[in-house]
């Protein structure tokens, strides 16, 4: 990543003193700190470390990869609400624009501080109990968890859920970089079980009601807040297409609907090497392998399975868990290799869940926890596989 | 009033040897039983008059027990108490039994009894094997009845089948928890009482 320091040092010369934007310099020096420093590396002798990276930097830059779904998630807010309250019946102006990102600012702001004060409280909780740093996993966490719940959901549940997820997924397993699931996605899982009229069906996903009292109103006639997968799962034919998925205008999760904010994050996840490319690619391999398989033998009754499998790469939370939660650097799998199997799993159980369980319309979710569980296991197998090659290898000499 | 042996064999159970968050055995009932606070209840019952009559049948009867052959011996006899609990709920408390179902006749199954069975009632005589059983009964019985208090509680608003969160609680949005109805949640809440058992205990040093 080298090149991209040069690139950040360049850009850093406007402000220097005399620069343009010299009056911005402390800006610059904050970012500086959070993403290079410690920037003291090993002398290039031998099989050493060459970046000083440590966790803190790779969480500020996945922090920094969600910042476009998350400014593209507050905008779609607020852009659902004023279509489903008939506010856009004649077009988007400028106003309407900044009325829209207001209205999602507003609506989820007080999602992100619940999630960070929850979970910060318990990490400095535990922290004060065991005599230990604060660790800064849940810098991640904490804003991942907005950008995965829909916008209706109360803030009581995203609280304990929070706490839930940080208590049981991560404390107990011995705090960050120790936790065998996602923590983010048990949050998700846990409010997905415990109250599921809450995450799914029509109504959770597009705020119409007042948000802070500012801009209440009811519904137009014919306005359905169903998700693609939602309108799948209930046997409606769905009508968007690739480029509706792709731009991320419709309802969903706060963070999951765009595609184009979505692979902005991933470019800057690959480019400073912070997530495996293998295991996002694969994820998607594996998803459109088995949604093909589907399109081409799946019975015809079922909508999920005759859903065309580039459709399913873009609907729902697929790309974002792709991008986001299946590299999750300490549940994923470790070895190269496993790497691929356990992202091509990850996409085909998705399709699996969308396809064969009507109960179900999203499967990513499940994919990736249950993919969690097995990491381990196909990590050891491939360690294994290669040992007992080099084993024969050497027994052949 | 009792010696500190007597004590020890009736106490134990319930606290330092509990069965189910010590010894972690009968967990599978445990998980299934304790959706709602009333069968758990039954089924604590049920397990403390079958593991307490069994111990003392057997106990009886254990000097003139082949080695060899005493595991069959020692089902005979817990399976004959299960079957006449079992026909007494049926009678008694249908719906009870029919919630409980299964887990009822598996009761000969249950690790706990012969557990106890093999552990104690084949060297003690029959007054401690039957507070020993009494004890084992009422520990595995604890643990149901709280992981069930706080199951349907959470889980369904109800005590008993009696609503105990108000309805204003409701109108004020808030909402039962459909992840305490499911088995995964118990094993969490055992999780839980171990957790703070161990806690306590660490602390006074037992």
């Amino acid at each position: 990543m080298e090149w991209l320091y040069n690139i950040w040092k360049k850009f850093g010369k406007n402000f220097e003193e005399g620069g343009k934007l010299a009056k911005l310099s402390s800006f610059y020096d904050a970012f500086d700190t959070f993403l290079f420093t410690p920037n003291t590396t090993a002398k290039r002798l031998g099989a050493q470390i060459h970046d000083g990276s440590d966790s803190k930097r790779t969480m500020i830059l996945v922090v920094l990869a969600l910042v476009p779904a998350m400014l593209f998630g507050m905008f779609n807010v607020g852009y659902q609400h004023l279509l489903a309250t008939g506010q856009l019946a004649t077009g988007l102006t400028a106003a309407l624009w900044w009325k829209a990102f207001g209205f999602g600012l507003l609506a989820v702001l007080p999602y992100i501080l619940v999630s960070y004060i929850v979970g910060l409280g318990i990490e400095f909780t535990v922290a004060q109990i065991k005599h230990e740093e604060v660790a800064e996993g849940f810098l991640v966490t904490g804003f991942l968890i907005p950008l995965i719940v829909p916008i209706n959901t109360p803030l009581w549940m995203v609280a304990v859920a929070t706490a839930f997820a940080v208590i049981f997924a991560k404390e107990v397993f011995g705090g960050t970089g120790y936790n065998i699931f996602n923590v983010a996605l048990i949050t998700r899982a846990f409010l997905f079980f415990a109250y599921p009229t809450h995450m799914t069906g029509d109504e959770p996903f597009v705020r119409i009601g007042s948000t802070w009292g500012w801009d209440g109103g009811a519904a137009v006639d014919g306005f359905s807040g169903a998700t693609p997968l939602t309108q799948m799962a209930t046997g409606t034919p769905v009508e968007l297409g690739f480029w509706d998925m792709a731009n991320g205008l419709i309802p969903g999760s706060v963070g999951e609907t765009c595609l184009w904010a979505i692979l902005l994050g991933a470019c800057l996840l690959l480019c400073t090497g912070v997530a495996s490319w293998k295991t996002m690619l694969s994820v998607f391999v594996g998803g459109a392998c088995t949604a093909w398989l589907f399109n081409q033998f799946g019975s015809a009754d079922n909508l999920a399975a005759q859903y065309p499998w580039y459709m399913h790469l873009v609907s729902g939370g697929f790309a974002f868990g792709a991008v986001f939660m299946a590299t999750d650097p300490v549940t994923s799998a470790r070895t190269e290799c496993g790497k691929w199997i356990y992202g091509f799993l990850i996409g085909l159980v998705a399709v699996l869940v969308r396809v064969l369980n009507p109960g179900y319309p999203e499967g990513m979710m499940l994919a990736i926890l249950l993919m969690n569980a097995f990491a381990p296991l196909i990590d050891w197998c491939v360690v294994q596989v290669n040992i007992n090659k080099r084993l024969k290898r050497e027994a052949a000499k | 009033m009792l010696s500190q042996k007597t004590k020890d064999t009736l106490l134990g159970p319930l606290n330092v040897n509990n069965p189910v968050v010590v010894q972690i055995l009968g967990i599978c009932s445990a998980l299934a039983v304790t959706v709602q606070l009333k069968p758990a209840l039954v089924m604590g019952i049920a397990v403390t008059i079958i593991v307490a009559m069994s111990n003392v049948i057997v106990s009886l009867i254990r000097k003139s027990i082949p080695m060899r052959v005493r595991i069959i011996v020692q089902l005979v006899v817990v399976a004959a108490l299960v079957t006449l609990v079992s026909e007494i709920l049926k009678a008694f408390a249908y719906d009870v039994a029919m919630q409980l179902s299964v887990y009822l006749g598996l009761i000969i199954t249950n690790c706990i009894l012969m557990g106890r069975l093999e552990a104690f009632a084949m060297t003690n005589n029959a007054w401690d094997s039957f507070l020993d059983g009494l004890g084992n009964g009422f520990g595995y019985a604890l643990v149901l009845v709280i992981v069930a208090v706080v199951r349907e509680l959470l889980g369904a608003g109800q005590l008993l089948g009696f609503q105990v969160i108000p309805e204003s609680f409701y109108a004020a949005g808030y909402e039962n928890n459909g992840m305490m109805l499911m088995p995964a949640m118990a094993l969490i809440l055992v999780g839980c009482i171990i957790w703070a058992h161990r806690a306590i205990n660490d602390k006074e040093g037992k």
